[in-house]
């Protein structure tokens, strides 16, 4: 049999895209992002990096429910957000994508109310273009290709990006999504961050391949591997991606390389598996200190604005979180409102027994054998 | 009125609908060319164009994840899921993700999307694709279920289905694909979800069954009178949400209740037909509910499938035997 009917393992060295080196330097001849665009990413970015610190501090104190901080990642979240016309594009998140979800115009205060357990935190405003967040890893990806196709056969321009992990990119139904959004050529971006991480799982106990993103070729779609602490790197490749989907060129894999710098969510501890050795590679690449080391060079960023921009972060998370406390709890409604658009008539009764049995005087304690 | 199998009354309804509504779209392995492998989407494709009659990969999870992306970006999908069996393989899709959009997003995004699924045996299929399975389904919060047993009511419901705002499991009774013709009224018309039939009237026992098993119960009500015994029997016609009014007056009316399911015993709907009557006719009861459904065993190769699948004669049995118990 000749080397032409076998298919191995390609052998020839892979680069992530880079634009932006650790230390701050650029590797081309100019940043893909101008000033103002570079100072808003970077903003963002640390807004995420001011919610997750505060958020982890609130969640000690038994005051913030567990969730996933993207610490480490906001390079990566935000210069893919940033290609993103949140007019006519949209986001399909999982769980660790804060930034994105704000760029996209979803409330601070919503996120913080879903985390606290409030129903609240569910709204997505209507002018907003994102799905809710998905707990059950890779399910949203179906449904990003099918928005994607859906948005196409009505002739509208939009692009959907959807966030997906190492970890979850074994399931099935990313081999399904990838599948079908090359078939229907639906202008859909697979976003992987490979973070190293899904909880305690390495990334190289998910797959055997040597990259995730040489999947791609294997749905006949485009695959770019790409430094995920580079904002520009990421932004770059995202632009083109956009574009292409816009243009109706089909879908495109990221796999963007980053690193989980910090646990998965509040409930975990990293100190179990993930050893100096995971670590040292990743010293001192941090995605936020990156932009700042660069824009400091060029005499954009100083003491004075980094100053100026770290009190704006501090007060929106401030105001966002004081909203959230000042939400008031919801009540029984909350439990059966917005299951059905016309609730069948048993559902009206369940109700209805929930506020007899549930009467704030206790007058009427009708329980029933029913629920 | 014209006399129709249900696979031509569901093929008119979604030539119908697809005709009326732009943002219908048909999706599923098989049914453009061939026209699906009952033939319920034949023609479509010829006449509606392959934007949207869509052959999908063989895939179901992502057949149904990508409907409720469809429905989210403004259309109304109609996804076939070839065989109910092979829902196990979209199951998160449909158990966990459609039916709880409209709540997890407090009401923002409604997912319009009927799924329609053959089920059930008596038709030699191969291993798997036979299972009654619908009670997996009638535990989804925010799901409809509704499993027509006539050509009319096919038409009618698939119709209200499409028009639905919530997601609709449709499941077609492959039994009852072709083994009758029913008159079915000319052009457009719907039949409410909820609303049971009363199939067959009589003062004795009431028989409640839904999909194919209203057939089954029917040939036995037949035979029963007979026997000097009439029933009435009740079509559930949907299972979510299903008719308590109509099942407990039948039931309060006659004292006697029988259930006829082609699932196994344990589990299946029947169970919650038969709490809602004690729990709604208790006094009126003049013999304990009785089930009649397949046994709590995988459904076996085709050869036995008939022993497997309660037929008219267990019907028959089971409701004399239930007619010599007194209170």
């Amino acid at each position: 049999m000749s080397e032409s009917h076998r298919f191995q393992p390609a052998s020839v060295a892979v680069e992530p895209y880079s634009v932006l080196t650790k230390d701050g330097t650029l590797t081309a001849e100019a940043a893909p992002m101008k000033d103002d665009a570079t100072l808003e990413a970077l903003e963002l970015m640390i807004l995420a990096r001011t919610f997750d610190e505060k958020a982890t501090k609130l969640q000690r104190q038994g005051r913030f429910g567990t969730f996933s901080s993207v610490r480490g990642q906001e390079a990566s979240v935000v210069g893919a957000a940033s290609a993103l016309d949140p007019r006519r594009d949209w986001v399909v998140p999982q769980y660790r994508e804060l930034p994105a979800l704000l760029r996209q115009g979803l409330p601070l205060e919503n996120f913080a109310l879903y985390f606290m357990g409030h129903p609240g935190g569910g709204v997505i405003p209507p002018d907003v273009n994102v799905l809710p967040i998905q707990i059950s890893l890779a399910a949203q990806l179906p449904q990003a290709v099918g928005l994607a196709w859906g948005l196409r056969h009505q002739g509208l321009d939009g692009v959907v990006t959807t966030f997906v992990g190492d970890g979850a990119s074994s399931e099935g139904d990313f081999h399904e999504s990838l599948n079908l959004a090359g078939l229907r050529k639906a202008p859909v971006i697979f976003f992987l961050q490979n973070n190293g991480w899904a909880i305690s799982t390495p990334r190289r106990a998910q797959s055997a391949a040597r990259t995730l993103a040489e999947r791609a070729p294997g749905y006949g779609i485009d695959g770019v591997l790409v430094d995920g602490n580079d904002l520009f790197a990421v932004n770059a490749v995202m632009q083109e991606a956009v574009r292409r989907a816009r243009a109706g060129d089909g879908p495109t894999l990221i796999e963007s390389l980053t690193w989980r710098a910090g646990a998965h969510n509040t409930a975990d501890d990293p100190t179990r598996y993930v050893t100096d050795d995971d670590e040292a590679p990743w010293a001192g690449t941090d995605p936020i200190q990156r932009v700042e080391t660069f824009l400091a060079a060029r005499g954009v960023w100083t003491e004075e604005l980094a100053a100026r921009i770290r009190l704006r972060c501090t007060t929106e998370v401030e105001r966002a979180l004081g909203v959230a406390r000042q939400t008031p709890p919801a009540g029984h409604a909350a439990l059966f409102d917005h299951v059905y658009a016309v609730p069948p008539d048993r559902l009206n009764e369940q109700r209805a027994r929930w506020a007899r049995n549930n009467a704030p005087d206790g007058s009427a304690p009708t329980r029933t054998t029913e629920s | 009125m014209t006399a129709q199998t249900m696979v031509e009354s569901i093929r008119g309804c979604l030539r119908e609908e697809m005709a009326r509504d732009e943002s219908i779209l048909v999706i599923g392995e098989d049914v453009g060319a061939l026209g699906g492998v009952f033939r319920a989407t034949d023609g479509l494709l010829a006449e509606f164009g392959p934007d949207r009659v869509v052959d999908m990969p063989l895939a179901e999870a992502v057949i149904v994840g990508s409907g409720i992306g469809l429905a989210l970006s403004g259309l109304r999908p109609v996804v076939e899921i070839q065989f109910l069996g092979f829902a196990h393989q979209a199951f998160h899709q449909i158990g966990q993700q459609v039916a709880r959009m409209r709540y997890r997003s407090q009401g923002r995004f409604a997912v319009p999307i009927v799924i329609r699924a053959p089920f059930g045996g008596g038709v030699r299929t191969p291993e798997m694709h036979s299972d009654a399975f619908e009670a997996y389904y009638t535990h989804v919060p925010g799901l409809k279920v509704v499993a027509p047993a006539t050509a009319r009511d096919a038409k009618g419901l698939l119709a209200q289905a499409i028009q639905d705002d919530d997601p609709v499991l449709f499941l077609e009774p492959l039994k009852g694909y072709r083994l009758q013709k029913d008159e079915v009224d000319d052009g457009r018309f719907t039949v409410p979800i909820g609303r049971a039939r009363i199939a067959r009237e009589g003062g004795d026992v009431t028989i409640v069954a839904w999909s194919a098993a209203v057939g089954l119960a029917l040939n036995a009500a037949d035979e029963l009178s007979e026997r000097g015994i009439e029933a009435t029997v009740v079509d559930l016609r949907s299972l979510v949400p299903f008719d308590i009014d109509t099942l407990t007056a039948a039931v309060s009316h006659t004292g006697r209740a029988v259930i006829v399911q082609e699932a196994p015993l344990t589990g299946g709907f029947g169970a919650e037909i038969a709490a809602t009557i004690q729990a709604s006719c208790f006094y009126s009861l003049e013999a304990p509910i009785l089930r009649i459904s397949a046994p709590d065993t995988p459904y076996p190769l085709a050869g036995i499938e008939d022993m497997y699948v309660p037929d008219t004669a267990r019907v028959v049995s089971g409701v004399a035997d239930l007619m010599a118990v007194t209170a």
